[in-house]
């Protein structure tokens, strides 16, 4: 299975892959408690920003509004625990479905309409700040108030209702991770990963080969919506608690595609490297600025910015496609 | 006999210009038919129309006995005509092998067995060298031929040329010409091509269709059309009067 998975990667590539899943597996072992949750952020960051690479990476449709997603998933999973005291796998059953529903709603108005662009990304900000707004008002997940999980202290990691230690969080993403990275890395092998490549780059020319545009890019926005939806679910479990100014806000839509942008759009290790590189570089700088006892607000941000712009700079197409030239690893599809 | 395209007396009018005026034709199964005229007599319009980009906004144009006329781009590729545009459109970003594979997956569900054809049909036309380079570090005439194996991937039965000899060497230019040849007297592909370069034409074409100012202002075998009088005056006539 593993095999057939990895099947036509160069081995060095391999070889390397599986180096870091088995240090990453380690890590709990020896990581303090610090490094544990920049971990956890990481891995959070490299599943979602595979999820966002399937919309705009393969098949070109520019998402600005991801934390729709998020937010749909991970106040789904909580409200029906709060209220009912459903599981979140069970929430997760649910989360899946609204939002890949959402996702085909949201693609149904873009592609059906002729949304492209530009235009496109507008309208993906657009559903994301109504669904802030509306969850703002909606009192059966409280409103403005938030959305409390209780916490209590548990004798034992409960994986079934997702309460316990951070490591246990740590191992369901690290997880979520490898397996989105060999789900991407089938699908875009498939014939639908070329087809997604075909419409990325130039939608007429795929068209006039059979392709059905429509269809196939709403494949994409529903796959990327109902990965995402994961992310939300474990996200709620995890900090416990929700406020639609934060889980729906832009900047969380954002912090989501930068990973993609500066390890690679479009390339398969991109977002997982991306992650590495901006998570774990941020979290090294604000930890230096508070042994310091610097406070400057806003200067993870400002650091994000500074990256950005460095990337787009000196390597447009991310850090991978460069990286995996050096390291002799050829074509940026790992 | 009915013909596997039929053409009949459609029209596209870009605002004010009438860009195909009334154009008829017909193209018996397993032919090659040329379309010739000078630039802007509507030819690649007419590709268009056919292709599915534009609606005619009169006539229609059926294939295979069915219409096709007003329908999507895509289902019309579906039901067997593949296209080349004469301003190429490559997958840049795409090797010239994966550019062919989107190609041929149109009927194969498995990545495997589309490489074989696409394979295939990168070495009818001499890219199978070149498979791993991205299209867009190709030479004009290189992605000429990669629309050429990009649309033939996608197993068509009637394959629509818009001037892909245009910018090819003459030894090239046989080369294309016989490699379309052996497809067609292989596998019965019906081939309507847009071209300029007379020598192809006339190694190829049946028929030969002249436009002029979007009319169909002659039509018939190769000899008879670069004797008729009205083609002499639009169009060759010009070379050889200047
Ligand atoms: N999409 C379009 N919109 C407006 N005018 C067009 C369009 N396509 C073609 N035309 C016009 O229609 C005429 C015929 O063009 P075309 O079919 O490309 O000619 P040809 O291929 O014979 O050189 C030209 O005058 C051209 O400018
Ligand atoms: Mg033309």
């Amino acid at each position: 299975m593993i095999a057939r998975l990895l099947e036509g990667m160069p081995r060095a590539a391999a070889v390397l892959l599986a180096l870091l899943f088995a240090l990453m597996a380690a890590a709990p072992l020896f990581a303090g408690d610090y490094l544990l949750t920049v971990l956890i952020l990481i891995l959070y960051f490299a599943y979602v920003g595979q999820a966002w690479n399937i919309m705009m990476g393969f098949a070109g449709q520019l998402s600005l509004g991801h934390a729709l997603y998020v937010g749909l998933g991970a106040y789904t999973a909580a409200a029906l625990f709060v209220h009912f005291g459903i599981g979140p796998w069970i929430g997760l059953a649910a989360a899946v479905p609204l939002c890949a529903l959402v996702g085909a709603f949201v693609g149904f108005l873009a592609f059906r309409f002729r949304v492209a662009g530009v235009y496109f990304a507008i309208l993906t900000i657009a559903v994301a700040e109504f669904a802030r707004v509306g969850f703002d008002h909606l009192d059966w997940t409280r409103g403005s108030a938030g959305l409390f999980l209780p916490v209590a202290q548990y004798a034992r990691n409960d994986l079934w209702h997702l309460r316990g230690h951070p490591v246990m969080f740590y191992y369901i993403l690290l997880s979520a991770t490898a397996i989105a990275g060999l789900g991407c890395r089938a699908l875009l092998r498939s014939r639908v990963g070329y087809f997604w490549l075909a419409i990325r780059e130039d939608e007429e020319a795929a068209r006039a080969l059979g392709i059905d545009t429509f269809r196939y890019k709403m494949v994409a926005v529903v796959i990327s919506a109902a990965m995402t939806a994961f992310a939300g679910v474990i996200y709620a479990f995890y900090y416990n608690n929700l406020f639609p100014e934060q889980v729906f806000h832009i900047s969380r839509s954002i912090e989501i595609i930068l990973g993609p942008i500066v390890g690679g759009i479009g390339t398969l290790f991109g977002p997982i490297l991306g992650a590495f590189v901006l998570t774990g570089l941020a979290e090294m700088l604000t930890g230096a600025l508070a042994a310091l006892g610097i406070d400057i607000p806003g200067a993870k941000q400002v650091f994000y910015g500074i990256c950005l712009l460095a990337v787009i700079v000196a390597l447009p197409e991310g850090i991978w496609p460069w990286l995996s030239r050096r390291l002799g690893l050829g074509s940026d599809k790992p | 006999m009915s013909a596997l395209l039929a053409i009949d007396g459609v029209s596209k009018r870009f605002r004010g210009l009438l860009a195909v005026d009334r154009v008829s034709l017909a193209v018996p199964e397993g032919a090659i038919v040329a379309v010739i005229g000078p630039n802007g007599a509507g030819k690649t319009t007419l590709f268009n129309m056919i292709a599915g980009v534009h609606a005619p906004d009169t006539g229609t144009i059926r294939f295979a006995g069915r219409r096709i006329d007003g329908l999507p781009p895509d289902q019309i590729c579906r039901q067997g005509i593949g296209r080349t545009f004469q301003i190429v459109r490559p997958f840049p970003a795409l090797t010239v092998e994966d550019n062919v594979m989107v190609g041929a997956l149109l009927h194969r569900r498995q990545a495997p067995q589309a490489r074989l054809r696409a394979h295939e049909v990168l070495r009818w036309l001499d890219l199978y060298d070149k498979r791993a380079q991205r299209a867009a570090t190709l030479t004009l005439p290189d992605r000429k031929r990669l629309e050429v194996a990009r649309a033939l991937a996608t197993d068509p039965r009637l394959l629509l040329l818009d001037e892909v000899m245009a910018g090819l060497r003459p030894t090239e230019t046989d080369r294309m010409v016989a490699v379309l040849k052996q497809l067609n007297q292989a596998s019965g592909l019906t081939i309507v091509l847009i071209e300029h370069v007379m020598r192809a034409v006339m190694a190829l074409a049946a028929r030969i269709l002249v436009l002029h100012h979007g009319a169909a202002i002659a039509e018939g075998a190769p000899e008879e059309v670069v004797r008729h009088p009205a083609v002499i005056h639009s169009y060759l006539g010009a070379e050889d009067v200047a």
